[in-house]
């Protein structure tokens, strides 16, 4: 089933003239009423007008995260906050997080770019699907939410933290469906073999799987652990949340919702735009977004294009998996890391080296993050109970400033490699390919 | 009784981190006449006293070990029922804490190493209740 046949499958021809159209207005727009990209227009010489086709889209600036951490926390917002219904953030390098904001327009594409998603998982009214992304400022949650029940399903608002209680949600209610990050899927995998209810009991068909990239190899393992069908979810909350992007029955590519925002995969190095098909970066330009337009924002994943029709019908175009970051961001158990924010926490530490490595593995499928650091001379002690509590200072400190809970390990001095230009900060044991 | 330097060394539960220490003080000619290890699942500290702090501080700084010295007490006394038992009463009935401590002994004598969380307090106390 597709849930928006005309937009969904769209002629090229047409879905271009109409992207065309919305990049146009869009522009005119944000030139109008924010100042960050009239600024920018007016300093590469470019004004709305120039903006004729879909094309012309080269001509406009870039947006990066750093942009959006430089006007926290409204002043990329291209309407009154008297027409913002929602705000969503994520975290920040330096403790400041970027904020998103929704007008109610907004959140009705978030539900049905949602829906399309669900759709296309083989998902309708009549299934039951288990919200196990974290709800609150993250998008997971409450996307998954809104397009469940804009789809017309039932949805269990179940969150994640309680493995135990989420099982017998399942069971109980009869869930069809699951959204959560794959790699808690896998963790839900071993948990419900050994919860003592037979498979039989259980209703699930779909999972729909995201905020963390993952593999075909975790794709089989999940299916044959779980006996459902996989599917990949894509989205980051700079651009909306999930349902960005999304798989269909082929499993061939995640078909991008371009009638809204418009891919391009530019080289990481020059900017330059590659050819479809090319590996590089992936590029967002919101064409309909009214809260927080972007132009161009630069995600730092690194995928490819296709544009070859699918088998389903769907003629929107395809990105494939997640191949990795342009940057040194890491993604542990499906929340946002960037060594950077480890740095600050430690930096900020005196009985601390500023010296530190991050090792990030998956243990029993799930994510693991150990923080090694040196204690600075002066401060080490005979009592056992001061080092343990500096530990435990540590680790609350950075979870607090992280929202991630991590193992921390003093080591002895000089363990950790210094070297000057970059040195290696993070060593990353999970095997995605 | 006497306030003497201990020294202790920051080490990760690795296979030959002690090994490492005690061959550094063999390459300097120090003896260690009594130890313990406190230990945690990923770390321990060791507790040592030495014939020469200094040089012994010098040469594990040198290789990089964490290293404190602190003061604490070494009670000498007779190696005989209930002299032990006496010296903690003493501290325990002027609420002296003891962080932690250890013990060796060779014939007639038994020598106790003390860390109690206020060292110069216990010291008077013992020093003027004489309890061996
Ligand atoms: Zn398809």
């Amino acid at each position: 089933m597709i849930w928006n046949q005309p937009k969904e499958c769209m002629s090229s021809a047409d879905k271009r003239r109409m992207q065309g159209e919305r990049l146009r207005k869009l522009v005119e727009r944000v030139y109008h009423s924010v100042p960050f990209y009239r600024n920018k227009m007016q300093q590469m010489d470019v004004a709305p007008r120039d903006i004729r086709s879909i094309d012309d889209i080269t001509r406009l600036p870039f947006t990066t995260k750093q942009d959006l951490r430089d006007n926290y926390p409204y002043d990329l917002f291209a309407v009154p906050m008297s027409e913002i219904v929602r705000l969503h953030a994520s975290s920040g390098t330096t403790g400041k997080p970027t904020v998103v904001g929704y007008t109610r327009g907004d959140l009705a594409v978030w539900s049905e770019m949602t829906a399309r998603a669900l759709t296309a998982f083989g998902a309708d009214r009549n299934d039951i699907v288990s919200v196990g992304y974290g709800y609150g400022l993250f998008t997971g949650g409450l996307g998954l939410h809104y397009g469940v029940e804009h789809m017309g399903g039932t949805v269990i608002p179940t969150s994640s933290g309680n493995t135990a209680k989420h099982i017998s949600l399942m069971h109980d209610f009869g869930a069809t469906a699951l959204a959560c990050t794959p790699s808690y899927a896998l963790y839900l995998a071993d948990a419900l073999r050994d919860c003592g209810m037979p498979r039989e009991e259980f209703a699930l068909r779909i999972g729909i799987f995201g905020a963390e990239p993952w593999t075909e190899n975790m794709r089989r393992e999940i299916e044959s652990k779980l006996g459902i069908d996989a599917y990949n979810i894509y989205g980051l909350s700079e651009i909306m949340g999930p349902g960005v992007s999304y798989e269909c029955g082929f499993k061939n590519g995640s078909h991008i919702g371009d009638d809204h925002f418009f891919p391009e995969i530019v080289s990481p190095d020059t900017l330059e735009p590659l050819p479809v098909g090319e590996q590089g970066e992936l590029v967002f330009t919101t064409l309909t977004k009214e809260g927080i337009p972007l132009l161009r924002y630069r995600t730092k994943d690194l995928c490819s294009l296709d544009d070859t029709p699918c088998e389903c019908g769907r003629t929107a175009v395809r990105m494939s998996r997640i191949v990795g970051r342009s940057d040194d961001m890491l993604i542990i158990r499906g929340v946002n890391l960037f060594p950077s924010q480890v740095e600050s926490v430690i930096l900020e530490i005196e009985e601390l080296e500023p010296h530190y490595l991050l090792v990030v593995d998956r243990v029993n499928n799930l994510d693991t993050l150990q923080i090694q650091v040196e204690v600075r001379d002066g401060f080490y002690s005979d009592e056992i109970n001061r080092m343990v509590e500096l530990k435990r200072k540590i680790a609350a400190r950075l979870q607090s400033v992280l929202g991630l809970a991590a193992d921390i390990r003093l080591v002895e001095p000089g363990t950790i490699a210094r070297s000057e230009g970059k040195a290696k900060r993070v060593i990353d044991n999970r095997k995605l390919v | 009784m006497k306030t003497i330097k201990q020294l202790s060394v920051f080490i990760e539960n690795r296979t030959g981190r002690i090994n490492e220490v005690t061959r550094i003080l063999e390459v300097g000619g120090i003896n260690m006449s009594a130890f313990s290890l406190a230990e945690t699942p990923d770390f321990g500290i060791l507790r040592m006293i030495v014939s020469d702090v200094e040089a012994a501080h010098r040469a594990l700084k040198e290789a990089h070990f964490g290293v404190n010295v602190t003061d604490v007490l070494l009670v000498t006394c007779a190696n005989e029922p209930g002299t032990m038992h006496r010296i903690l009463e003493v501290l325990a009935r002027e609420q002296v804490f003891i962080e932690y401590m250890y013990a060796f002994s060779e014939g007639e004598v038994a020598n106790v190493i003390i860390r109690p969380t206020d060292v110069a307090r216990a010291a008077e106390i013992l020093q003027s209740h004489q309890p061996c």
